[in-house]
């Protein structure tokens, strides 16, 4: 076996390119430079602008950092002052933790920068530890659990089932049941797609303004739990923690006690728009939001930075099947959000739907299969 | 190391640019290089933009160029391998079974095959171009099988075998981008995002597509539509729509309506929704002012 050929030294500052776009945090592909360098040859290339041309059409950057994109290739082309904002270059505040919990133990995933200037009330970390008292078991979970089986937003998958009635005529079944009737075909046998759950993505709120609802959002969480198919739930504040592992257990005291031991942010600050920056940072973490039902439980008091916040939610509700923000405050009537940042994430989501109780969250995730996308514009 | 190839005829980008100005399709450099560089690499071209900035349109220009036929596979939710491939012909197949009687009848044969844009493509590579339409309409499954589809152009029939393509196709994907596709699908293509024209270039498009309209109106509407989709619409006005209002404006002013009373009388050619509308009504005049300048 030989060796392919070294790359020509012309190649390098392309590839170079490449490695810098990977280390600001472009998902860059082998086979897309490859495709670049071809096509960087292709072109002859004339003048600088044909390889940034080449650039922009295979490596792909995403829309909405394309700025950012080509300030780098300025500065590796053209060596243009590299005052590139890099993910974690300023800030002050402290970093915003993306945790998990593993085998007991506490597993960072990423560890985010705050990107707010640190104005307005202090998003300081009050990190605590939360008991929650043994309750009795609400009526309105155990009418949830039973009706949500059926209720639950679906979608249809990929594979056909035996139907009754269907779209598909299924021909050997047919065939199979005429030749029992001398090959007289007299009824016929379907087939139709398969249906199955939609993942949810439940993003829950524990800041300080959030107390009071907390407790009973982890508890609605768990019952979902029980009767959801695929079901991820995240909390946020001033970190964001998976806590899904924790309610897959079966005895709501045991699943909230581990919950309260991995969630370690309770009651403190409200990062919002850093959260689900960092969310949709993670891959493995915005893959669940892709085409999934996303709710957010939060009262949208942003303290940080509002055109952050925004900017995720228009990200998150582009992945996102239907991008549903429950809101305590939404249940007074006549409510309209105040805040500037929710205000202005508004016309990204498909519907700003009350909680703040049991019985209203459980009725809103009853709903939530009837919601119609919002008319959202290409960005 | 050649400095250029020759590529369907078309030895750089600015060739192809050329020739899709012959076929009334103004492509910015970008977009010229970005669908060169697809046929070039044999790559797939995802067209990524708001609707009616001509995506489509582009696919066609490209067609009519390459003297190839279209072949349009339209997605939506809900779409399936069987709408996109190709399907069994059931009651044929059932009524030659019943016509052959005692003889052997192969079900199998090509007549009981209804072909879909997909495996048309297929059986012909190189006399189609294969347009994707609106791929942020299809759901995840059938975006993970287009994928599949798009990396090795075969196809495998349990009843008769796999048929692979016998070149690469030429293939366009659009995307409205009311969803996010998945990185893999960009990764596989060569990648363009198509904005609205500037309004010098809009002008030129109206002209060319509209032949007859004043360049005065031509680019006037082109100023009044560029400040349409800056204000808060539903549905911001399209490449189509301007060139539908330009002529509306120009057979008005034909039959005698003065100047900016001509733009008025014909908004319902350019903006469609009727919450638009009130909205729009009330800045007209300070809009047409403008564009008038």
């Amino acid at each position: 076996m030989s060796w392919p050929p070294p790359l020509p030294p012309a190649a390098r500052p392309f590839l170079g390119f490449a490695q810098l776009l990977r280390a600001h945090g472009f998902a860059v592909a082998p086979e897309q430079v490859v495709a670049f360098l071809e096509a960087v040859e292709l072109l002859g290339p004339r003048h600088l602008t044909d390889i940034r041309r080449a650039a922009v059409a295979t490596l792909a950057p995403p829309r909405e950092r394309i700025e950012e994109f080509l300030a780098l290739f300025a500065a590796h082309f053209e060596g243009r002052g590299r005052t590139v904002p890099a993910a974690g270059e300023e800030g002050e505040a402290e970093p915003l933790r993306v945790q998990e919990e593993a085998g007991g133990e506490e597993e960072l995933l990423l560890e985010v920068v705050g990107e707010s200037k640190g104005e307005a009330a202090s998003p300081a970390e009050a990190l605590g530890l939360r008991r929650f008292a043994p309750a009795a078991p609400a009526r309105a979970l155990d009418r949830f659990r039973r009706e949500a089986p059926r209720r639950l937003p679906r979608r249809r998958a990929a594979g056909l089932v035996r139907a009754k009635r269907g779209p598909v005529v299924d021909l050997a079944r047919s065939l199979r049941r005429a030749a029992t009737r001398e090959g007289e075909v007299l009824e016929l046998a379907f087939r139709r797609r398969r249906v199955r759950q939609r993942r949810l993505v439940l993003l829950i709120d524990v800041s300080g303004s959030m107390k009071e609802q907390s407790e009973l959002h982890l508890r609605f969480a768990h019952a979902l739990a029980r009767v959801a198919e695929r079901l991820e739930v995240l909390t946020f504040g001033t970190r964001l923690t998976r806590v899904t592992p924790a309610l897959r257990l079966r005895s709501v005291d045991r699943a909230l006690e581990r919950a309260a031991r991995t969630v370690r942010d309770w009651d403190g600050g409200t990062r919002i728009g850093e959260a689900l920056a960092a969310f949709l940072r993670v891959p493995r973490l915005l893959g669940f939001a892709r085409g999934a039902v996303v709710l957010i439980l939060s009262d949208g008091l942003e303290r940080g930075d509002p055109e952050l916040m925004v900017r995720a939610v228009e990200r998150l509700s582009r992945l996102a099947h239907r991008l549903v923000w429950v809101s305590p405050l939404a249940a007074t009537p006549g409510y309209e959000p105040r805040t500037a940042a929710l205000s202005a994430a508004l016309p990204h989501l498909d519907a700003l739907l009350p909680g703040g109780s049991t019985e209203r969250l459980c009725r809103t995730v009853l709903e939530l299969a009837r919601i119609e996308p919002a008319r959202r514009l290409a960005a | 190391m050649p400095a250029t190839r020759t590529v369907y005829g078309l030895n750089s980008p600015e060739a192809l640019a050329r020739a899709l100005e012959d076929a009334f399709y103004l492509a910015d450099p970008e977009l010229a290089t970005a669908a060169w560089l697809a046929l070039a690499l044999g790559k797939p071209l995802l067209l990524e933009g708001a609707p009616g900035v001509g995506k489509t349109e582009a696919a066609k220009a490209l067609a009519g160029i390459l003297g190839r036929r279209l072949v349009r596979l339209q997605c939506y939710e809900g779409i399936d391998a069987a709408h996109a491939l190709y399907e069994w012909n059931y009651p044929r197949q059932l009524l030659a079974l019943r016509q052959a009687g005692d003889k052997p009848v192969d079900i199998w044969g090509r007549e009981f095959l209804i072909e879909r844009p997909l495996l048309q493509t297929l059986e012909a590579p190189h006399e189609v171009l294969l347009l994707i339409d609106e791929v942020d309409r299809s759901d995840q499954e059938f975006e993970a099988f287009l994928l599949e589809f798009l990396s090795d152009f075969s196809i495998s029939i349990p009843e008769r075998g796999t048929l692979k393509a016998a070149e690469r196709p030429v293939v366009i994907l659009t995307s409205n981008r009311t969803r996010e596709l998945h990185e893999a699908l960009r990764r596989r293509c060569v990648y363009h995002w198509i904005d609205y024209p500037s309004p010098e270039q809009e002008a030129r498009i109206v002209m060319l597509r509209a032949a007859g309209v004043a360049e005065r109106t031509a680019k006037a509407v082109a100023r009044a539509v560029a400040r349409l989709r800056r204000e808060p619409l539903v549905k911001p006005p399209g490449i189509a729509e301007a060139v539908e209002w330009a002529q509306a404006v120009d057979l008005l002013i034909a039959g005698g309506t003065p100047w900016p009373e001509a733009f008025r009388r014909s908004l319902g050619v350019v903006i469609k929704d009727e919450d638009d509308l009130p909205h729009v009504r009330a800045r007209l005049d300070s809009i047409l002012e403008e564009a008038r300048a």
